[in-house]
């Protein structure tokens, strides 16, 4: 009887779904909806405060957040505050996890991985390190920021634990660096509030619309989330493997 | 060229209620995670074409490979502790 219920559920939800990917049911497709006079067409121009008009990648200078990804401009500028409780909330069940799981059970020992994970984790590993740390450092241009960066870099450290029967991970280092990230972040804030005179505020020039070196602090907060995101993960990854291996 | 993303729409939207309905209905609780895995990476397809790269970055990330290690590691610990079956 659930499971009758719950096929039903999902076959409903599905049609909902299919009509309205569909474009039978009133939904503007993508570029046609009307955006002027919408909340909306203010974070796009960046004109939230003061009117910046058309925004044009690469052209545009000293834009208000000056990132071309509309969706980090908001995340780390204009609802920066909300992002540092996300990261509390993300810290706090690290911490939770760590409090219940990370007690000093007995050693076990995993079973020896498949030849062919064994062999490719050593490929793939450096791969996805590398792609969470271009994701979190280029968060103001291309899509992705601090937080999918950040579970990249968690995800390639529990590759290694699934491969490596014998994989132990030295902890320190990532306790500074997510001790270290945590007060970065506050401190830039409290910069931006003895310099602008608000929390949190963009207080470096924002530069061109589409370079590396632009947004002002969004990188800087990126960076700090990322590294603070891939530490706790990676924690939260380590204490559940323990438990999961331990005897 | 409309057309090819409708018809492509439509069949991940199926792909979509396919894995879903097979995560829900398999007798093993195992199988139905490896197929809410596979669901995700159908929704990052759903959500690319949708033009939502930012979620999508994050569904591939988090809910095909985290979650699932997450809902593994604890059907192994409810083994462990004798409940599962």
């Amino acid at each position: 009887m659930k499971k009758v219920f719950t096929a039903a559920l999902v076959i409903l939800f599905g049609v909902v779904l299919l009509f309205g990917l569909s474009k039978s049911i009133d939904i503007a497709g993508y570029g046609d909806g009307l955006i002027p006079g919408k909340a909306a067409d203010a974070y796009i121009n960046k004109n939230v405060t003061s009117g910046t008009g058309e925004i044009i990648f690469g052209e545009t200078k000293n834009a208000e957040t000056g990132s071309a990804n509309m969706v980090t401009s908001v995340i780390a500028n204009y609802r920066s505050f909300d992002t540092l409780g996300e990261v509390t909330v993300l810290f706090l069940a690290a911490v939770g996890v760590s409090l219940i799981m990370g007690k000093n059970s007995k050693e076990g020992k995993m079973k020896k991985s498949g030849f062919i994970l064994r062999t490719s984790a050593g490929i793939i590993f450096p791969v996805m390190l590398i792609t969470g740390i271009y994701i979190f450092t280029h968060g103001h241009l291309t899509p992705g920021g601090g937080f999918p960066g950040g579970s990249m870099i968690a995800s390639s450290f529990l590759l290694l634990y699934l491969a490596d029967e014998n994989f132990k991970l030295k902890i320190t280092g990532f306790k500074v660096a997510e001790g270290l990230a945590g007060t970065l972040y506050v401190m830039v804030g409290a910069v931006g509030l003895i310099i602008g005179g608000y929390f949190l505020i963009n207080f470096l020039p924002t530069g061109v619309v589409g370079d590396l070196f632009s947004a002002g602090i969004i990188p800087v907060i990126y960076v700090l989330i990322g590294l603070k995101v891939g530490s706790e993960i990676t924690g939260i990854v380590r204490d559940m493997h323990k438990e999961e291996v331990s005897v | 060229m409309m057309e090819l993303f409708n018809i492509l729409e439509v069949g991940i939207s199926v792909l979509l209620i396919f894995f879903a309905l097979a995560a829900v209905l398999s007798k093993k609780l195992l199988t139905g995670i490896v197929f809410l895995s596979v669901l995700s990476m159908a929704a990052v397809a759903a959500f690319a074409l949708l033009s939502a790269p930012d979620v999508a970055v994050t569904e591939a990330v988090i809910g095909s490979g985290l979650v699932t290690f997450i809902f593994v590691a604890s059907i192994r610990g409810l083994r462990k502790a004798g409940d599962g079956s």
